[in-house]
C-alpha cells in the first residue's frame, strides 16, 4: 500500500494507509471473479474496439501560440511554464 | 589481486530522434531552436479530452531500422503508459510501446580489431521524447514544451559489447546507418541521439567469477561522453569489487549515475526502479498497429545499400583502399555522387584520387560536403578524363577544381581559359627543360653520375619543368624528354 502511494506522490496518513488497504483489497476481490471464467479459447486483446492502423499523415500544421499555451498557466516567465523546482 | 581477470559486459540503450516533420501522435511541427512553446497544441499539453494519432511516417522510418538491424518487425503492436512525473510532459505518462516492440531479435555488425564483431539488438520501439526542464533559475524550473510528443526510436542492445571503444564503434556506425536511410537527421548537436549505456563487470579471481551490480549511465549526448564513461565505470566497479568482495550482483542494488563531464567521473542518482514500477498499460486511446507483407515489402525496396555494405564494395568493385573507401562513402550524397561520376565512363583510379584530394579538400575549405560543391557528377567525370587523356596535367586539374564550384564553366572551358592546356609541343618543352637543366646543374651532374640518385633527380628536374610551365607541360612527355636529353648528354 505505501509502495503503490510512493509511485503516485501521494502521502497518506496511517489510518489511512489502513483503509485504503481495506478497500483495495476489496476492489481486487471482486476483480479477481473474473478469473471465475474459462478463457481458453479467447484472443489477449489490448484494446476494446476492433480497430487497427488508424493513422495520420505526416503533415504539421499551427500549433495554438505561446499566449494561447500559458493562458491556463498558473505561473510563467518569458514564454516558459514556470514550477516549482525539480530536482 | 595479481590474478584479476577482467570481463566487461556493456548494453546500450539508444535513443534515435526520428525525421519526421509533425509529432509523433499531433501535428505540431518537429522544429529545433523554435521559440519555447511554441510547436505546443492540446494534445501534447496533455489536454483532458484530446485523441493522440499516431504519425504514419515514424512507423514507416521505425520498420526501415528494424529491417536494417536484421530485427523481427512485430506484425501485431500496441502502444502502452508508462507512468512520469515530471513536468516535461504533462500527461503524467510518456507513450511508449512495452510488451511488443516495434522491432526484436536483431543484430548489428561492427569493425572490431580488424574483423567483424556482431552485436544483438534485444528490441526498439517508439515512443514520444518529453519536453525540456530549464533549472537555470534558482527556487524554479522553466518548461518548454517543444520537444514534448517528438518521435523516438529506443534501441537496445543484448549485452555483448565488450569495451567502451567498441561501444564508441556501434554509436558511431548506427548514427551512419540511421542518417544513410534518411531515418534520422543524426545531429548530436541537435540532441537526436542520446545514450544511456547499462554496465558491469565480470571479475574472475582464483577461478571464481564475480558480477559486479548493473549501472546505467543516463542521458549521454556525445560519442565522446558515451566512451569516457564506460572506461570510469569499468574502473570504478572494479575498484569497488576490489574494496568490497561483497559489491556484486544480487547484494548491492543496481543503479543509476549520471556523467558528469567536468570531472569526468559518474555521480551516483538513484537505485534503479523495477519494470512493473512505472506501472504499464496499454493506452485506450490508440489503436494496435498491424504490419502485414505488402507494407513491409513497400519499406524494404526503399531501404538502400547500407554503409558498411557499401564500404565492402568500393574496396572489392573499385580497388579503393579501406581508408578511401571510407572518406568516400561517410555520407551517402557523396558516396551516390562518386557512383554518378563513374557511370559517366570517368576512370576510377583518377576519380578517387581526385574525392580525395582535390574534392575533399575543398569542400572542407568549404565548410561542406562534396555532393554540396554544385559540382555535378558530369563535370567531375569530365575533369577526371581530361586527366586520363593528357589534356592537363593532375596539378592542373588541381587549380580547374578549386574555380568549378563558383562557375558553370565545363574543365574544358576552363582549361582552355586558365591556360592549363597542356603543352605537347616538342619546341616549348625543350625551351623548358633548357632553363631547368641550366638552373640545376648540380642536379644534373647527380642524375649522370650517381645511379642511386638518378631516378630522384629525373623526378625533381620534371618538377621544376612542371613549375616553370605554369603546370602546362606534360609531365610524361617532360619526363621522356629529360631522359633522351641526359642520355645524350652522357654519351
Amino acid at each position: 500500500m505505501r509502495h503503490v502511494a510512493l509511485l503516485a506522490r501521494l502521502k497518506p496518513d496511517d489510518e489511512e494507509v489502513a483503509r485504503l488497504a481495506d478497500e483495495l483489497s476489496a476492489i481486487l476481490a471482486y476483480m479477481g471473479r473474473l478469473d471465475e471464467l474459462d478463457t481458453t479459447d479467447v484472443p489477449p486483446t489490448a484494446h476494446a474496439v476492433p480497430m487497427v492502423n488508424v493513422w495520420r499523415e505526416d503533415k504539421s500544421s499551427a500549433s495554438l501560440g505561446v499566449e494561447v499555451v500559458l493562458a491556463n498557466a498558473p505561473q510563467s516567465q518569458n514564454g516558459f511554464f514556470r514550477v516549482p523546482k525539480v530536482l | 589481486m595479481s590474478t584479476l581477470k577482467i570481463t566487461p559486459l556493456v548494453g546500450l540503450e539508444i535513443h534515435v530522434q526520428l525525421a519526421t516533420r509533425s509529432k509523433l501522435f499531433c501535428n505540431c511541427t518537429v522544429e529545433f531552436g523554435a521559440k519555447p512553446n511554441s510547436r505546443v497544441c492540446p494534445v501534447c499539453l496533455g489536454m483532458p479530452g484530446v485523441l493522440p494519432v499516431i504519425n504514419k511516417r515514424a512507423l514507416d522510418l521505425s520498420i526501415a531500422v528494424g529491417l536494417a538491424l536484421n530485427c523481427r518487425i512485430t506484425r501485431h503492436s500496441k502502444w502502452d503508459r508508462k507512468s512520469y512525473y515530471y513536468p516535461d510532459l504533462p500527461k503524467n505518462y510518456q507513450i511508449s510501446q512495452y510488451d511488443l516492440p516495434l522491432a526484436h531479435d536483431g543484430y548489428f555488425e561492427i569493425p572490431s580489431n580488424g574483423s567483424m564483431r556482431r552485436i544483438r539488438i534485444r528490441r526498439a520501439h517508439i515512443e514520444e521524447d518529453a519536453g525540456k526542464n530549464i533549472h537555470d533559475t534558482p527556487g524554479c524550473t522553466l518548461v518548454d514544451l517543444n520537444r514534448a510528443g517528438t518521435p523516438l526510436l529506443e534501441i537496445v542492445t543484448e549485452p555483448d559489447i565488450s569495451s567502451a571503444n567498441e561501444a564508441h564503434t556501434f554509436c558511431t556506425e548506427l548514427q551512419r546507418l540511421v542518417t544513410y536511410l534518411g531515418v534520422s537527421e543524426g545531429s548530436m548537436q541537435k540532441g537526436h541521439m542520446r545514450f544511456e549505456p547499462n554496465i558491469n563487470v565480470i571479475v574472475e579471481h582464483s577461478g571464481v567469477e564475480y558480477r559486479t551490480p548493473i549501472v546505467e549511465v543516463k542521458n549521454l549526448n556525445s560519442f565522446r561522453a558515451v566512451r569516457s564513461a564506460i572506461d570510469y565505470e569499468i574502473s570504478r566497479q572494479v575498484a569497488g569489487w576490489e574494496a568490497d568482495n561483497d559489491y556484486v550482483l544480487g547484494n548491492r542494488p543496481n543503479e543509476n549515475r549520471g556523467w558528469n563531464d567536468t570531472r569526468q567521473v559518474t555521480e551516483f542518482q538513484r537505485p534503479k526502479e523495477a519494470a512493473h514500477d512505472y506501472r504499464y498499460f496499454p493506452d485506450p486511446d490508440l489503436v494496435p498497429v498491424e504490419i502485414d507483407d505488402h507494407w513491409l515489402q513497400r519499406i524494404r525496396s526503399e531501404v538502400t545499400e547500407f554503409p558498411l555494405a557499401r564500404r565492402g564494395r568500393f574496396v572489392a568493385q573499385y580497388g579503393l583502399t579501406d581508408a578511401d573507401a571510407d572518406t568516400i562513402v561517410s555520407d551517402r550524397a557523396t558516396a551516390d555522387l562518386f557512383e554518378a561520376v563513374l557511370d559517366t565512363g570517368a576512370p576510377v583510379s583518377i576519380v578517387s584520387k581526385q574525392f580525395v584530394n582535390i574534392w575533399l579538400k575543398i569542400a572542407n575549405a568549404r565548410h561542406t560536403t562534396m555532393a554540396q560543391l554544385g559540382v555535378d557528377a558530369r563535370r567531375m567525370g569530365e575533369l577526371a578524363s581530361l586527366v586520363q587523356v593528357g589534356t592537363v596535367s593532375p596539378t592542373a586539374a588541381n587549380q580547374i577544381a578549386e574555380r568549378m564550384p563558383d562557375t558553370a564553366d565545363t574543365p574544358e572551358a576552363l582549361a582552355n581559359s586558365m591556360g592549363l592546356v597542356q603543352v605537347q609541343d616538342i619546341k616549348a618543352m625543350e625551351k623548358w627543360l633548357d632553363e631547368v637543366f641550366a638552373a640545376n646543374e648540380r642536379t644534373v651532374q647527380d642524375a649522370l653520375t650517381k645511379p642511386k640518385k638518378a631516378s630522384g633527380s629525373i623526378g625533381f628536374l620534371r618538377g621544376q619543368v612542371m613549375r616553370v610551365s605554369g603546370g602546362k607541360a606534360d609531365p610524361g612527355l617532360a619526363g621522356e624528354l629529360i631522359e633522351e636529353r641526359l642520355k645524350k648528354m652522357s654519351e
